[in-house]
Parts: structure tokens; C-alpha cells; sequence
């Protein structure tokens, strides 16, 4: 049995994921990024391969993606995130057509067509607004875990305006907020709303057409969910391995190298 | 002698100026803003007072800017931050003709007459990389205060590349920097010439015209007078020490002696068609 493997190396956290021949998820992993990107790729493609119980010489080709994915030195080649998010949503949710990515660091909207190939993307790469680290910001504001921010926000009932576009100055305008007297879960609930609001604005310019699926780490945060599908008036996919969708796309690519390269040798599904 | 007062509460500090008849500063505080505005008016108006050692009776005038004079109470006057910093500036430099305002939540331009009206304008408030919150976040990822911003950048010999695009990325450019070596003063100059090339093109937009007054909190960092004057290739003007902070509340204290003058000459002019034929004079 051959395996692939894809290494996602983000801005915040680095991913990792081994498929089989069948395109099943046999291994994940997660670290943080930190400021040792070539080990944080290293760790967790090791990581990925002990949980999924596979041997280094099985995995037969590794790819890179993220934007550290020129520091994956183990890896075959790199593919964009762009591709690799719009390949695994594809593979998880096949009715995919707007795939919404965010991240730590930005946020993208992707287009893709029925085979998954990228028709049109659109990405944030100018400003910290309406991406992951606008949570950050409410998070270090309110001094609240990223984690209870979703469940936080979702009690939250008169979701309070946030009217700043600037991660920096909406740390503030928080503030002023809770110096208003406003509750925590009602300015967290205007905080996820504003970000939903933002990433509905960079999904138009791509088109919006269903379904949509949402990857990446803040796809995790429910109230985020929530949120985005007020915003779209739909529902959108999420998968339990939304954070690991751009590591999953990566794998498949790798698979297809593997795939093809036999091809010439061994015609047909018999191939040793 | 009358005595009016400006106070200018601005998104960081609040500021509040006493100013006699002759222009003469009497007395001037500063306080952090927070979160409760009115309050904040209050207390540095009366910090001014003491300073002054004068009273609130004494006061004939108080004016009022900066983003959050709406929220004072008891002023007579209320004027925008362009008006106030306006007046300052030709109060202090009468050829004034241009006037750049960086402060740490917002940066502005502006164009003025001979009159010391406003012309034309442009501000930024939407975007942290073109305010000094950029200076005081970049100094923050790398452990220093903005108090330590002036000493630090002192020391640099040459500034390096900071893209300026947006606050929040700076940090991963910053933490590149120092781990290729580049030394944190070095790092601080280059996020200042950075803002300084934001500010140019503020001024362009504006159709800048000497003589040029430089104005507010970030002005205080002498490295970033050093630059405009470069960049701009010209002479600037800049209040002393303190005083960049100052301008708009001072302006909006020259600006009550105005209103009192104007006041003064309504009532002059009106008492004859009083028709108080006893009164004298």
C-alpha cells in the first residue's frame, strides 16, 4: 500500500495529513507554526504518519502548501493553498462551487468548477480585516481563549456594531464597547458578524454559487458558522477536517503524482 | 484679563489649554482619553486650571475638539479638529499653508488660506499603517514602549524596508528582521519612513503649498521630522517640544478670543440703537 502525504504549513498553525490509495484520511496532525517553520512541517508530517501508523519509506510522495510550503525540505513539490483548499473541499463536500478559507491571516474566496479546478479566487493579502486575527484581537481585547469565542458569541443576543475595518483600531472600539456597559457576548456576537459581513463581500467578487463549503482553522468556531450562513441566507458545508482541507488537498496531489507515474508502467487498477 | 480655554479630546489624550488675551499659554494638561469622555474633558480641563492657577469662573470661553466633543457638556463652542488645529498652526506660524497632523489613531491633511480657512483635506482613520499606531505597534512586537520609540530609532544608522501595508502583518515582517540580524533601531526608522511615505502622499492629495506645520503626538518623535524634511525636501515647521500635541486645543482657545471680540463688537455696536441717552460714553 502507498500513502501520500500534504504538509500545510499557515501563518499560525501547520498541518499535515496522509491519505491511502483510496483517498482516505489515515493520519492528521497540528502544531503551531512558530518561528521554526522547516521543524514545524517536519513535526507534523511525523506526527501525522505515527497516527495513521504508516512507515516513512510508505509514504511515497509528499506535497507543500501554505505559505510556508518552500520550507516543507522533506516535500516532492508545492502546490498553492489556493488549489489544495479548493481540491479537498471538492473531495469532502463534491457539490462545492465557493469555497471560504480562513485562516490566521487571511481570508480567501475560491470558485472552483465540478472537477475542483480553480475558476476564480479573491484574497485579503493587504490588511488584517475580517480574517482570523480579528478574533485575535477580540480575544486579547476581552482577554477570552479563542476557543470560547464561538460559544461566547453565540449566547450573545443584541449583537452590538462594530463599525472600525481596522484589526488594530476594532481592539479598541471594543473596549469602548465594554466601557459602554455592553455585554461581552453581545459585542463578540457584532465581532463574528463583522467578519461574516466582510468575507460575504470577498466571496461576491468571486460569485457566490452553492454549495459553499468553509475550511480552515476558523471554521472551527460555531458562532463564525453561524454567522456566515445569516449572512449568505444558506448553509454552508462544514467538514470535522475543515482546519485540515488545504493539507488534504495536498495529498491528493501527491496521490495523483503517485497514480500517474505508475500509469505507464502498469495499465490498469491491477498495479502492484 | 480674559482667560478662554480649548479642549481637544482626542482618540489617545485628551488636551486641554488655558490662553490669555495675548495668546499667552497660561496653563496646559494632558490625560489618557479612556473610555469616558465627558469625564476625561472635565478633569483635563481642570488640571489646565490648576496649572494656570486660575478658576472656572475665570474662564470666559471654553471650545471644544477632537472626536469626542460631542460629548462635553459645558463648552460654548464646539469645532472640528481641521478648524482647531487650523488656527493653532497660523497662531504659531502665521505663513502656515499646509498642515500635517499624525496621531496615534488617525492622520490628517489639510490646506489653508491666507484667511486660515480650510481649503482642502484629507484623512486617514480607517487604517492603523497610516497613524502612529503603527509606530507603537511595531515597537510593541519587538518589547519596547512608544515612550521608547525616540531613544530607540536614535541609534539606528539605517533604516530598513518595512512594507507598511497593514499593522497586524507588520508583526511576521518584524520578527523576519530580527531574526536575520537587523537591529531593532534599524527596524523602528524604517516603519517611520514608512509612515512618512504614507504621509507625503496625504499632503499631495491635499496640493500641499509651503510653508508646511507639522502637528501632533507622533511629531514628538524627532526622527520623523528628520524624514518629512527630507522627503518633502523643504523646511518644516514644528512646535516645541510638548506643544505638537497642543495645537489644536490651543487653536480652539485662540479661537474663543475671536468669538469674545466678535461678541464684544455685537454689543458695542448694539447699545446705541439702545437708545439709552443718559448713559455716557
Amino acid at each position: 500500500m502507498a500513502y501520500a502525504a500534504g504538509v500545510d504549513v499557515g501563518s499560525t498553525q501547520t498541518k499535515a495529513v496522509i491519505i491511502d490509495e483510496a483517498r482516505r484520511i489515515v493520519g492528521r496532525a497540528l502544531t503551531e507554526t512558530g518561528s521554526n517553520v522547516m521543524r514545524a512541517a517536519e513535526n507534523a508530517f511525523q506526527e501525522a504518519r505515527a497516527a495513521g501508523d504508516v512507515r516513512e519509506e510508505e509514504v511515497e510522495y509528499v506535497v507543500g502548501t501554505g505559505y510556508g510550503r518552500y520550507k516543507v525540505t522533506f516535500g516532492n513539490t508545492q502546490v498553492t493553498e489556493i488549489s489544495c483548499h479548493g481540491r479537498g473541499a471538492v473531495q469532502m463536500f463534491p457539490a462545492t462551487r465557493t469555497v471560504v478559507d480562513m485562516g490566521g491571516q487571511d481570508t480567501k474566496a475560491i470558485r472552483v468548477s465540478p472537477a475542483g479546478e480553480i475558476i476564480d479566487f479573491c484574497m485579503n493579502d493587504k490588511c488584517a480585516a475580517g480574517t482570523g486575527r480579528f478574533l485575535g484581537a477580540a480575544s486579547a481585547a476581552l482577554r477570552i481563549p479563542l476557543d470560547q469565542l464561538g460559544p461566547t458569541a453565540l449566547r450573545g443576543e443584541r449583537p452590538v456594531k462594530i463599525s472600525t475595518t481596522c484589526t488594530v483600531f476594532a481592539e479598541s472600539e471594543i473596549l469602548s464597547w465594554l466601557g459602554k456597559g455592553k455585554k461581552t457576548e453581545d459585542i463578540l456576537l457584532g465581532v463574528h458578524q463583522s467578519i461574516a459581513m466582510r468575507s460575504a463581500g470577498l466571496m461576491r467578487r468571486v460569485g457566490i454559487e452553492e454549495q459553499v463549503t468553509f475550511t480552515g482553522g476558523v471554521a472551527r468556531n460555531t458562532a463564525m458558522i453561524a454567522a456566515l450562513n445569516q449572512k449568505l441566507g444558506l448553509t454552508v458545508n462544514v467538514g470535522e477536517d475543515a482546519h485540515f482541507m488545504g493539507a488534504l488537498g495536498a495529498a491528493l496531489f501527491a496521490l495523483d503524482h503517485i497514480l500517474a507515474s505508475r500509469a505507464p508502467a502498469h495499465a490498469g487498477p491491477g498495479a502492484s | 484679563m480674559r482667560y478662554t480655554t480649548g479642549i481637544d479630546v482626542g482618540s489617545t489624550y485628551t488636551k486641554a489649554v488655558v490662553v490669555d488675551e495675548d495668546h499667552v499659554i497660561r496653563g496646559r494638561a494632558a490625560i489618557p482619553t479612556g473610555f469616558q469622555l465627558a469625564d476625561a474633558a472635565e478633569r483635563a480641563h481642570h488640571q489646565a486650571l490648576e496649572a494656570a492657577k486660575l478658576r472656572t469662573i475665570d474662564i470666559a470661553y471654553v471650545v471644544a475638539t477632537g472626536f469626542g466633543r460631542h460629548q462635553t457638556p459645558f463648552v460654548d463652542l464646539k469645532v472640528t479638529d481641521l478648524t482647531a488645529a487650523a488656527r493653532g498652526a497660523a497662531a504659531l506660524f502665521p505663513r502656515t499653508r499646509t498642515i500635517l497632523d499624525v496621531g496615534g489613531q488617525t492622520m490628517k491633511a489639510s490646506r489653508i488660506d491666507d484667511h486660515t480657512h480650510v481649503q482642502s483635506f484629507r484623512l486617514n482613520d480607517k487604517c492603523a499603517a497610516g497613524t502612529g499606531a503603527f509606530l507603537e505597534k511595531t515597537a510593541r512586537y519587538m518589547g519596547y514602549t512608544t515612550e521608547e520609540i525616540g531613544p530607540l530609532v536614535a541609534t539606528s544608522k539605517e533604516p530598513t524596508t518595512i512594507s507598511g501595508v497593514c499593522a497586524v502583518f507588520a508583526e511576521s515582517e518584524v520578527i523576519n528582521h530580527l531574526s536575520q540580524g537587523v537591529s531593532p533601531a534599524d527596524i523602528m526608522h524604517g516603519a517611520i519612513v514608512s509612515l512618512v511615505g504614507r504621509s507625503i502622499q496625504l499632503m499631495k492629495r491635499v496640493q500641499m503649498e509651503p510653508e508646511f506645520t507639522l502637528i501632533g503626538g507622533i511629531l514628538r518623535f524627532e526622527t520623523m521630522v528628520t524624514v518629512i524634511r527630507r522627503e518633502l525636501a523643504a523646511e518644516v515647521n514644528v512646535p516645541p517640544d510638548e506643544m505638537v500635541q497642543f495645537v489644536p486645543a490651543f487653536g480652539a482657545a485662540v479661537l474663543g478670543h475671536r468669538r469674545l471680540r466678535a461678541r464684544d463688537a455685537e454689543t458695542t455696536a448694539a447699545s446705541p440703537a439702545g437708545l439709552e441717552h443718559g448713559a455716557a460714553s
